[in-house]
């Protein structure tokens, strides 16, 4: 271990390769496959990853990054294809494995015991003898002699729980390089870090480059690709698009391959016609499960009559606006405004207060939220609505009643197979969204939240759900829109928002933005003000970056 | 690994079942074996002794009674969600109901002191299954350690009522004043002598009744519908505006009125006052039923006359063979409750995995498809299983976005 | 002098009485503490106490007797393991199945061998553990204070009595002083993290639960062949379930647990003691007031009224890799 962090310092000195035609390579897969059940996680992909270079890898959630990089690291086997680390073809068996051979991961959501010290999550797995406290001896000092070298000073005593995010990213890296990690992974490692947090990491990055270490960096963040990558690798759907020299690209290029255009039907509408405020949304702030905060403060209105769409890349806050809106989530502050009503989040059924108010909404996620996939298609057709009068009076509910509703449901919007005693789980996915659209068009909101509505939905589907869509607008109902999808957002809405961490950045006309505009928008390259701290590392960092690479 | 399909219906429901008794039977014949008996010959004593004659039959149904509330004991918190073990400390609660109204009223008629029975054992055997809701909703108590605790805690607290409060103080035994007159539930026998010296009595129907009523709360009711939700996916329930703590507090409270029942069965049917201990077990015998029966009435019910059978057959088995004591049916119990509790996997991975092989070759392999032309989606437990795999989007971004692809792939 | 003898007495018979809850209450601490939830600590107790009798019984040797016991525990602790961890069943289920195994096997096998009830026949000369003096117990008895606590209540009892009250410092030492212990304390915590550092989950949990298995399986010998002469029905009496109560408790660690199971076994000869005896004062102490307690300490510590008890967090959940 020694012995080898001795003779890298010795590589250090040769500066670092930058183009994947090197002669040396730290990670080359050839054809990985994998699926989960029926479902291609990642297909076909190739990579070559050049030895002592920070490789970027992005695309949208989903895409088959974790996946690939889990194959890597010997969490998953891959059901086909070959690994070559450092040249030599290997077939990695599980984590020790991945760890014998260099390479390290820090997850996304750490892999820590949380009620643990610093020092027992470094050595777990990685013990010398059966007693600790030999073990703990050397961590201790090895840890010392780390945190000299790299920046990643952390109180070994300290319990994992007491840290912040930030310094339990640190243990994680420190983990790694215990282990004697030459490749390091990092899942998203600055999704839950502080500006300050991410720049002190970025630095850390720095060192490990120069001492001849080889990290993988998977994001979806641009900004922070352009900053301090040598090459980054696009994935969209499992599959690997591109891989870009990081000088020879830009972000609107990257937000394009990663979003991907898909061949979407010219959607017609006419010109809206926005009428009164119905939906009101007031300095809204909205924590995730972990405590973070993901919205910061976002204010909108949404007309009767009109469709605004917020676009951003994936993870900027929508998907817990959204929630909060909904009902879900309850939001730490501001308010939420429905036709003049004032929700008041109270108890733990607000959902139930924002649908009496007159609003509707159709989940991101159908499968975790919007439907129950034991139930059959009928008892789905009320989710949320099993209230209603017309299912019965009082306690009553008439199966009857249900039936016809998801009857009619099924024929309205050409759900197939058209049979309502089908599980639910037995539909296709594009039948499943139908089902869920269904049920809340049907209600006649006034106000309509969308998430993600054709999300993993077959092209026919897309273009019926798309004039569900414009014909309620056209009934004069208020539409918020989220989606991944930029084109969706930009022939479904009136008006465009693009968040970007936790913000609305900037406001658009669909007809007079254009793409490259819009990506700006979305990386959060052209905003203002907001957020000037981070704008200013970054701007700094690719200066300096530019300058090490001019000198080098 | 490929994609397994869900099994068939029929096979969920009756075929697993029917596997994991008959294993559950052949160990207990090889116990039988071990101490030197013919595990043929017990077989028929004991279905003999359950249904061959009037008496027998009577036994029969009257413990099947008493399991019948027990299984709806277990089952309606199950479909809440919640695993609900207290049913045996609810129904020993529930003594206090049935013998305070059965005393109170001795004097009318019995149609008078049935429903009243009801509501009094109701009432005290559902606040003993409120406290643990109410303290798993509000406090996030583990339902489990709750009502194990609360079993205990019902023991003690009725040793002390029956000992310093109840006792009459001419009686030594600790048992309250009994019941003489109209407090007492008519047993069948005053109809049919066919049933001999049997206690099996008017609750029979009140379980037969309680069956139907489940069915109709389960499904035919808003309410039935919100707990059926948020018990098969809680968040799916939060986004629809159910209040997932109201429901845990209502489905528990439920549960252990239906536990109440059993002390109307026992105090009012067959001691006529209330003694120590006059559950007997009855209670946790409902894990068994409740887990058999699949947590439907129909499964209940037959699942309630199996082990009515089993109790009543077991005890004439004790009589013929004495080297079997009816501890034999507490074994019998033991290994339902593990085959179709704890170790459902056992058969049905390879079932599915059977199921999945013939539709394979019928349909010329590839992708499972349904008649109908459909993908399917693997089974439910796969994505169970991908769920946990994910714990929370760790492996492929979010376990949405898996799902999605996976509906691409399917679609593409 | 009279007021004194009778504390000695309370107290000896406290830790008579706290042995088996403690040896139970760790048994559950390992098994928990790896992510596995055991109810089924009273199951394996009573088939642990039924071994241990029998063995006894018919070898006259209490040494096999005990390892009787523990191997019966690791046997219930086994299917335990199976259901659980391999088949990823529910782990309450298995418990509960296994209390049911417990209470109609060791009935129905001892009636059926040794036609008495149920019961197993008188332990012959040999098959139970008897007290041990102490050195010096003798010579100290009469010296006041001292000599009395050190003869009558340290002095004079059986080997496992020892055994279980070594076992605290033991567990604590294994749990946090060795690598086996970090590894089965970060099982239960997080499996996911001790995957990726290349430790075997589903390993580590099966080793948890055979301890556990074997520690009950003692405490069940303890109460068969040591504490008493041979098995009765049923002789656990929901000891299992008052070692879970202890544990809980005790918020899953080895010293809390000694001082809560000290506190169960210091109310259950409380209990004994002051069965019909007026208090100055208080009157007469209802039993069941006191045998409820620690039931209701437990409900009151789980709903975080006073302090708040929280378990290992990967417990109850089946750990599930894909690969």
């Amino acid at each position: 271990m020694t012995e080898k962090s001795q003779k890298n310092r010795r590589r250090s000195d040769i500066p670092a390769a930058v183009s994947s035609n090197s002669d040396e390579l730290a990670i080359e897969l050839i054809k990985i496959n994998k699926h989960f059940g029926p479902v291609y996680a990642n297909r076909d992909i190739d990579l070559k990853i050049a030895k002592g270079s920070v490789h970027g890898i992005v695309g949208e959630n989903g895409a088959g990054k974790t996946t690939l990089m889990s194959i890597l690291y010997g969490f998953y086997t891959a059901d086909s294809g070959k690994i070559k680390v450092g040249g030599k073809e290997v077939k990695i068996k599980d984590s020790s494995h991945a760890l014998q051979l260099g390479i390290g991961m820090v997850h996304q959501h750490f892999m820590l015991v949380d009620n643990f010290s610093v020092l027992e999550n470094v050595i777990l797995g990685a013990e010398d003898s059966v007693l600790l406290a030999p073990s703990k001896k050397k961590a201790r000092i090895e840890l010392a002699r780390l945190a000299e070298e790299y920046e990643l000073e952390v109180d070994p005593d300290a319990l994992i729980e007491d840290l912040s995010v930030g310094q339990q990213q640190r243990v994680e890296i420190l983990k790694a390089l215990y282990r004697g990690a030459e490749i390091l992974i990092l899942d998203e490692p600055t999704g839950v870090l502080t500006p300050a947090e991410a720049a002190h990491l970025f630095r850390v990055f720095d060192t490990l480059k120069k001492q001849g270490k080889t990290i993988v960096l998977i994001t979806h963040k641009l900004r922070e690709i352009m900053a301090i990558t040598d090459e980054v690798s696009v994935m969209r759907r499992g599959a690997m698009v591109k891989t870009l020299i990081t000088k020879e690209t830009d972000p609107s290029e990257l937000a394009e391959l990663m979003v991907g255009r898909s061949v979407l039907m010219e959607v017609k509408k006419g010109i809206a016609n926005p009428g009164d405020i119905k939906l009101e949304v007031r300095d809204l702030e909205v924590s995730d499960d972990i405590g973070v905060k993901r919205v910061k403060g976002v204010s909108l209105n949404v007309r009767a009559g009109e469709i605004v769409g917020i676009a951003g890349v994936s993870g900027n806050g929508q998907s817990e606006l959204l929630e909060a809106i909904a009902g879900m989530r309850k939001p730490d502050n501001g308010k939420v405004i429905v036709k003049g009503q004032e929700i008041a989040f109270k108890g733990d059924d607000s959902a139930a207060e924002l649908r009496l108010a007159g609003l509707a909404h159709v989940p991101e996620d159908r499968h975790e939220h919007g439907l129950v996939i034991s139930f059959e298609q009928w008892e789905n057709s009320i989710l949320g609505y099993s209230d209603d009068d017309k299912y019965g009076k009082g306690l009553y509910l008439s199966v009857k009643a249900c039936k016809n509703e998801a009857k009619k449901q099924i024929e309205e919007f050409d759900i197939r197979p058209p049979n309502p005693l089908l599980k639910t789980a037995n539909f296709s996915g594009g039948n499943q969204q139908k089902i869920v659209l269904a049920r809340e068009i049907s209600r006649d909101p006034d106000v309509f939240i969308v998430g993600q509505p054709t999300r993993g939905v077959d092209i026919g589907a897309i273009e019926s759900i798309h004039n569900h869509i414009i014909a309620m607008r056209d009934a004069g109902k208020a539409i918020l829109l989220v989606s991944v999808e930029l084109d969706e957002i930009r022939s479904l809405s009136d008006r465009i928002i693009v968040m970007f961490d936790g913000n609305i950045v900037g406001e658009a006309d669909p007809d007079k933005v254009n793409e490259g505009e819009l990506g700006l928008l979305m990386a959060g390259i052209s905003s203002q003000d907001k957020d000037k701290q981070e704008e200013a590392f970054v701007k700094d960092k690719i200066a300096n970056d530019l300058a090490n690479k001019g000198a080098v | 690994m490929s994609a397994r399909k869900p099994l068939p219906r029929w096979a969920d429901v009756a075929l697993l079942p029917v596997l994991n008794l008959t294993l559950a039977f052949f160990i207990s014949g090889l116990v039988v074996l071990m101490v030197g008996e013919n595990p043929i010959e017990a077989m028929s004593i004991l279905v003999y002794g359950a249904f061959g004659y009037g008496e027998g039959l009577g036994y029969t149904l009257h413990f099947a009674t008493n399991f019948v509330f027990a299984g709806l004991a277990f089952s309606i918190a199950s479909h809440a969600g919640q695993f609900n073990i207290g049913a045996e400390g609810q129904a020993y609660i529930a003594g206090l109901g049935a013998i305070f109204v059965g005393l109170a009223l001795d004097g009318t008629h019995w149609l008078l002191v049935l429903p009243l029975a009801m509501l009094g054992a109701g009432a005290f055997g559902g606040l003993w299954g409120f406290i643990p809701g109410y303290l798993a909703a509000k406090r996030g108590s583990h339902v489990v350690i709750t009502t194990i605790m609360f079993n205990f805690i019902a023991a003690s607290l009725m040793v002390y009522l029956l000992n310093y409060v109840l006792k009459e103080p001419s009686n030594m035994a600790p048992e309250s004043r009994s019941v003489v007159g109209a407090g007492k539930m008519p047993q069948l026998r005053e109809f049919w002598d066919f049933f001999g010296y049997s206690p099996v009595n008017v609750m029979l129907f009140v379980a037969i009744i309680a069956l139907f009523g489940m069915f109709f709360l389960f499904w035919r009711t808003e309410l039935g519908y919100k707990i059926r939700t948020l018990g098969q996916n809680p968040k799916a329930a939060h986004y629809a505006g159910i209040s997932n703590s109201k429901i845990i507090m209502i489905s528990m409270t439920l549960a252990g009125a239906m536990a109440g029942m059993i002390a109307i069965n026992e105090v009012l049917g067959v001691q006529n006052r209330l003694v120590i201990d006059f559950v007997f077990g009855y209670g946790f015998v409902g894990i068994a039923v409740g887990l058999m029966g699949r947590n439907h009435p129909i499964g209940i019910a037959l699942a309630a006359i199996l082990f009515g059978a089993l109790y009543q057959g077991g005890q004439e088995l004790a009589f013929m063979m004495p080297a079997i004591t009816r501890e034999m049916i507490i074994v019998i119990q033991a290994l339902v409750i593990l085959f179709t509790g704890a170790m459902e996997g056992l058969f049905r991975t390879p079932l599915e995995i059977f199921f999945t092989m013939i539709d394979v070759n019928k349909n010329g392999g590839g992708v499972p498809v349904s008649s109908t032309g459909q993908a399917l989606v693997g089974s439910e437990s796969d994505q169970r299983r991908q769920k946990k795999e994910n714990g929370g989007g760790v492996g492929v971004g979010s376990e949405s976005d898996q799902r999605r692809q996976k509906k691409e792939k399917q679609e593409g | 002098m009279e007021i004194f003898n009778n504390i000695i007495f309370l107290l000896d018979s406290m830790i008579r009485l706290t042995v088996p809850l403690l040896l139970a209450a760790l048994a559950g601490l390992y098994s928990e503490r790896s992510g596995v939830f055991d109810i089924g600590l009273e199951g394996k107790m009573l088939a642990g106490a039924f071994g241990a009798a029998v063995v006894a019984y018919l070898s006259g040797n209490m040494w096999l007797g005990m390892f009787a016991g523990m191997g019966i525990g690791i046997v219930m602790a086994l299917i335990h393991g199976i259901a659980s961890i391999t088949f990823r069943g529910n782990q309450i289920i298995a418990g509960v199945a296994i209390n049911f195994l417990a209470a109609g096997l060791t009935v129905f096998l001892g009636q059926s061998w040794f036609k008495q009830g149920g019961r197993t026949p008188a332990l012959p000369e040999g098959g139970r553990f008897l007290a041990i003096d102490l050195p010096f117990a003798d010579a100290l008895k009469d010296v006041p204070i001292v000599g009395g606590i050190y003869s009558e209540l340290i002095s004079g009892h059986n080997i496992i009595v020892y055994i279980a009250f070594a076992m605290v410092p033991f567990t604590y030492w294994l749990l946090f002083k060795t690598r086996f212990g970090l590894r089965l304390r970060a099982t239960g915590e997080n499996p996911k993290a001790v995957d990726t550092a290349g430790v075997n989950v589903n390993f580590m949990r099966y080793k948890a639960v055979l301890i556990c298995g074997a520690l009950t399986g003692l405490a069940g010998s303890y109460l068969s062949i040591a504490l008493s002469a041979g098995f009765g029905l049923n002789m656990t009496a929901g000891m299992g379930f008052i070692a879970l109560a202890a544990l809980i408790f005790a918020k899953w660690r080895p010293w809390y647990v000694l001082w809560a199971t000290l506190l169960f076994g210091f109310l259950n000869a409380a209990q004994i003691r002051l069965q019909g005896v007026e208090l100055p004062y208080i009157g007469e102490v209802p039993v069941q007031a006191i045998q409820a307690l620690p039931y209701i300490l437990t409900v009151v510590l789980l709903a975080g009224f006073i302090g708040k008890a929280v378990g290992p967090k990967a417990g109850g959940i089946p750990y599930v890799k894909e690969r």
